[in-house]
């Protein structure tokens, strides 16, 4: 029985990422500063995004130019990025003072910031498949960087249909896989004690 | 002093044995839902989005048809950007180089552009043509490689010799050159150029990479980017056209084309390959973004600048907990 790959792989899970981990009701007392919510706002964020997205995909790339109703998803597509990335850095610098790769947090840090970079990605593309000037001007400047270094062989950003794929499939789907994982390995390890924190007298009536 | 450091690491690594407090994140999660939802929709209310209409070939040729016609005759004559450039569109140059590596060359050629083909005479052999210019297309196409050269070199040299005034143009052995150029131009100014560029005579087509490339090449484009503010030496690729955040999380990378060596093309050989180093420096970095807690005095930093002392002020208060020399 316990060489079973599922009986093995439901074992580890269960002591590693327990429920009462997954979903806590409780924190250790230093949880308590407006820093701890730009993960959980760049999370939200994240949702908005897909969500505007979504409808913007099912009416494809050039809805937004005809249509008011494309107009204001267009924007709300368009303003949920500008807040994912302003949540998003002053998590990345409130993560960096809190040093909170300490303690074995290293591939939640690794992570985080992969992801950071899949995001600029994301938004990349995203505005080469506006339709617009924009897009012109963003695809002919950009080609050179990418064709300099050999990758504009693959990666051609002059080619709407192949940034358009990889915009509402590919790298969201990347970005996707990243963020649970992040988040997942935020709850496993639970929250990084502040620096020079010390172990102190056990929970005593503190609920 | 080691033994210290790992007593440290592993009480930050097991699961935390001290206070604790009620928190919901559920709740906490569903808050920030609804709070960046309501911001998002106000922002999108107040403030739309940015979209202003593609330039087309059309409207380069109305609104500057000189410098399409002359254009076209750089195309014929292999002197454009395009038909210059090198990887990934043809093997005119080998591109840029960082150090010993030639990367732009080794990539290949994986999208051939033929910019006098491609850009003029296919899109041309598209249309129904004004006798005259159906004779010029076919004299070009039975013309031999060197006839043509020197029929357009002649003509784009000539053109370059007046700069760009075409009334100036002496007159020369050009052969259907001339003809050809008027005719794509006109073409140009019916609207006919932009599809027959993009499909090249073909059905589906999703690739614009030949109308972007032979639309850089003239200065439509790039005047519309600088009248637009949008030039890479003033930060241009972060922009958005109008008064739009662009992508602002470019500015490292912009930043590094505003300084020297990169942003003096003559400088060898960094300048000169701006982009290539560019990109590898950005690629540097962001592996050091990743490696950041594993980076010997940057990974120190938050312990020696204590910011912490303010995220965490409340729990050093209530433990007592000073600052510590580390
Ligand atoms: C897609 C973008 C991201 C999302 C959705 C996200 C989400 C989250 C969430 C919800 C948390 C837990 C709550 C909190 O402590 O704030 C968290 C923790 C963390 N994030 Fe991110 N994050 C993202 C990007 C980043 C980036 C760019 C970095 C740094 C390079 C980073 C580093 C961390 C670290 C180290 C923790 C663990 C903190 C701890 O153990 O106390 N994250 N993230």
């Amino acid at each position: 029985m316990s060489q079973m790959w599922t009986a093995k792989l439901r074992n580890k899970w269960q002591k590693e990422l327990p429920i009462e981990k997954l979903l806590p009701d409780d924190q250790p007392a230093y949880v308590s500063s407006w820093i701890y919510v730009f993960g959980v706002l760049t999370l939200a964020t994240l949702a908005v995004i897909i969500f505007s997205g979504i409808i913007l995909a099912f009416q494809g790339p050039a809805w937004y130019h005809i249509s008011k109703t494309g107009k204001f998803v267009n924007s709300l597509h368009f303003w949920s990025v500008q807040l994912f990335f302003v949540f998003m850095v002053i998590h990345l610098w409130g993560k960096f003072w809190m040093a909170a790769w300490r303690g074995n947090r290293f591939a939640t840090w690794a992570t985080g910031a992969v992801a950071f970079i899949a995001s600029i990605a994301t938004a990349f593309t995203g505005y080469l498949v506006q339709t617009n000037f924009d897009s012109q001007w963003i695809s002919f400047e950009a080609k050179d960087g990418f064709n300099s270094v050999g990758v504009g062989a693959w990666f051609n950003v002059t080619n709407l249909g192949q940034m358009l794929l990889l915009h509402v499939a590919f790298l969201p789907a990347i970005l996707g896989v990243l963020t649970v994982v992040h988040v997942l390995m935020v709850r496993k390890r639970g929250v990084v004690p502040p620096i020079d924190s010390e172990p102190s007298p056990v929970n005593e009536a503190s609920k | 002093m080691s033994t210290n450091k790992e007593a440290k690491a592993e009480f930050d690594a097991a699961p935390w044995a001290g206070k604790t407090k009620r928190y919901d994140i559920v709740k906490e999660g569903t808050i920030a839902l609804v709070f960046v939802f309501v911001l998002t929709v106000v922002l999108s209310l107040i403030m739309s989005s940015p979209d202003e209409p593609p330039l087309t070939f059309k409207g380069w040729a109305v609104s500057n048809p000189d410098n399409l016609y002359a254009t076209a005759v750089q195309e014929l004559a292999g002197t454009s950007g395009t038909a210059t450039y090198g990887g990934p569109y043809n093997n005119a140059s080998d591109g840029l180089n960082v150090g010993p590596l030639w990367l732009q060359k080794w990539a290949g050629v994986t999208h051939p552009i033929d910019a006098a083909n491609d850009f003029v005479i296919t899109p041309l052999s598209t249309q129904v043509l004004a006798p005259e210019i159906a004779n010029a297309v076919a004299t070009w196409k039975s013309a031999a490689d060197s006839q043509r050269q020197a029929w357009a070199t002649a003509y784009d040299d000539a053109i370059t010799k007046v700069e760009g005034k075409l009334s100036d143009v002496a007159v020369g052995a050009y052969g259907p050159v001339p003809v050809l150029a008027q005719g794509l131009t006109d073409m140009a100014k019916s609207g006919a150029l932009d599809a027959a560029l993009l499909s090249q005579g073909g059905f589906f087509q999703t690739d614009n990479t030949k109308q972007i490339l032979f639309f850089g090449d003239g200065a439509y484009l790039d005047d519309a980017g600088t009248a637009a503010n949008l030039q890479g030496g003033t930060w241009g690729m972060m922009n958005e056209t109008g008064r739009y955040p662009g992508q602002a999380w470019l500015w490292l990378y912009s930043f590094w084309y505003q300084i020297p060596p990169f942003n003096n093309g003559e400088s060898k050989p960094i300048g000169a390959n701006a982009d290539a180093y560019i990109m590898v420096i950005m690629g540097l970095l962001s592996l050091g973004l990743i490696l950041i807690p594993i980076i010997p005095v940057i990974r120190n930093l938050p312990m020696r600048i204590p910011i912490h002392r303010g995220i965490w002020r409340q729990y050093y208060q209530s433990q007592g907990i000073k600052r510590r020399k580390m």
